[in-house]
């Protein structure tokens, strides 16, 4: 069976992309491979580690868990379209980073709850984010990241 | 993720490695074309909305559709609506959506609690009611809520459309009563009277993990309802404990030790039967010690 390919348009971080995929290549993938966003990480490409989390039309997703077709016509924002600054100098200054490989989806997913939720509890935040994997297992710092920039926005 | 048992482990690592399949794709713009185009390829489609199961068994290659029909922008699938009798949710509602109706806040907190069980944000952005219910793992969280409120589903193909009681929707592991023509569209709930208490309890390994078991309780005035998740092929009532507590509220530690010797777990090397039917016999205790008493 030869693969079979459709034309999809969107926007990437705010710029028009349009451009012929392979209807099976997964989102991801086609940020990764084909735009070069490489800030958005392939873990585990089952839906359970959060390291390819990107926001599509306003909210985050698993890059692994939709297909770059279903993205046709959307708005996708990956880490390279920014995430608040205080959030990203908050996880550098509280080293809530080692390698670096779930930070990414680390900021997306906490940007989002801090959105929706400006005053969360660290139990908030730890359920927020218990969809994504921190390998290096740094998850108290990442938890007092965020819970430090909720308490510095509203003073 | 669903469980899926240790297959012959693969040497090759490359890039193909829990990808996909290659299989073609169309997203039809109407039901009735979504509804054409099955039947036409009824035994070589998928239905794919989300994607948020479908997408991991597609990466893990056990299924292998040669189309995918993608019905996730039929809007009309999205809504949800209540009459005096029923609340109506559309099977492509997600995960999040539901939890933000407060329609099914009010009528339904059931559902509400037991979306807190599902997954994480990013897949509850994207998965919905009815793919949820259409996949049928055994350990997911709607089913059992489904037939513990005693909902049917709406079922249409070319053909027409019928209802199935929830109690006969689910047939197996990943088996449903849809034949492979028909998508499921909607799902019916009953409003439950006045003075009903619904309780969701759950255990799994970790926040969003795949259940080891689960228990939906509708507590209505004269008739409680327990359905179970996790411990068999399917979604199971509970018959014997709901007569008993429906005849007997205090009954509890002989609620406990029959719920024990009614649910027949399958074997499974990680969960041994017997400590499902402990979790089981836990999870109703909690439960009930939740009910005003
Ligand atoms: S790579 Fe997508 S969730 Fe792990
Ligand atoms: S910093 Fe290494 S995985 Fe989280």
């Amino acid at each position: 069976m030869s693969t079979k390919h459709r034309r999809i348009s969107l926007t990437v971080n705010g710029e028009a992309v349009a451009r012929e995929v392979p209807v099976r290549l997964n989102l991801v993938d086609f940020l990764r491979h084909d735009l070069g966003f490489t800030g958005s990480h392939v873990g585990c490409e089952q839906g359970a580690c959060g390291a390819c989390t990107v926001v599509l039309d306003g909210q985050t997703v698993r890059g692994c868990l939709v297909l770059a077709v279903q993205a046709d016509g959307c708005a996708v924002v990956t880490i390279e379209g920014g995430v608040d600054d205080d959030l990203r100098e908050m996880f550098y200054t509280l080293n809530a980073l080692q390698c670096g490989f779930c930070t990414p989806g680390m900021l997306l997913s906490s940007a989002e709850l801090l959105r929706a939720n400006p005053n969360p509890s660290r139990e908030d935040i730890r359920e927020y984010l218990s969809g994504n994997f921190c390998r290096c297992t740094g998850y108290q710092a990442i938890v007092d990241a965020v819970f430090t920039v909720a308490e510095a926005r509203r003073s | 993720m669903p469980y899926f048992p240790a297959g012959p482990r693969r040497s090759r690592i490359g890039a193909d490695d829990v990808k996909a399949p290659d299989f073609d794709y169309c997203r039809p713009e109407s039901m009735a074309d979504a509804l054409a185009l099955l039947s036409l390829h009824a035994d070589d489609a998928a239905i794919i909305a989300g994607g948020q199961s479908l997408l991991p068994i597609l990466n893990f290659r056990l299924a292998a559709p040669e189309l995918l029909i993608d019905i996730g922008r039929l809007d009309e699938l999205k809504q949800v609506t209540e009459d005096d009798e029923f609340v109506e949710i559309g099977a492509l509602v997600s995960h999040c959506d539901l939890a933000d109706s407060p329609l099914v806040g009010r009528e339904l907190p059931l559902l509400h609690q037991a979306i807190d069980h599902i997954a994480h944000p990013a897949v509850r952005h994207r998965g919905t009611i009815g793919g949820s219910l259409a996949m049928a793992d055994p350990a997911a969280e709607l089913g059992a809520c489904c037939l513990a409120l005693d909902g049917a589903f709406s079922i249409v193909s070319v053909r027409g459309q019928r209802w199935v009681a929830a109690a006969d929707f689910f047939k197996g592991v990943y088996e449903t009563a849809l034949q492979p023509d028909e998508i499921l569209t909607a799902i019916r709930l009953p409003k439950p009277a006045p003075g009903t208490i619904s309780i969701f309890e759950e255990v799994a390994r970790r926040r969003g993990d795949f259940a080891m078991a689960g228990l939906a309780l509708v507590a209505a005035p004269n008739n409680l309802r327990i359905a179970l998740l996790g411990v068999a092929d399917r979604p199971v009532l509970v018959e014997q404990t709901m007569t008993l507590l429906t005849n007997n509220p205090t009954a509890v530690d002989e609620a406990v030790a029959l719920i024990g010797t009614e649910v027949d777990p399958l074997d499974d090397p990680t969960y041994p039967p017997a400590y499902r039917r402990h979790l089981v016999q836990v999870l109703l205790r909690r439960a009930l010690s939740r009910l005003p008493q």
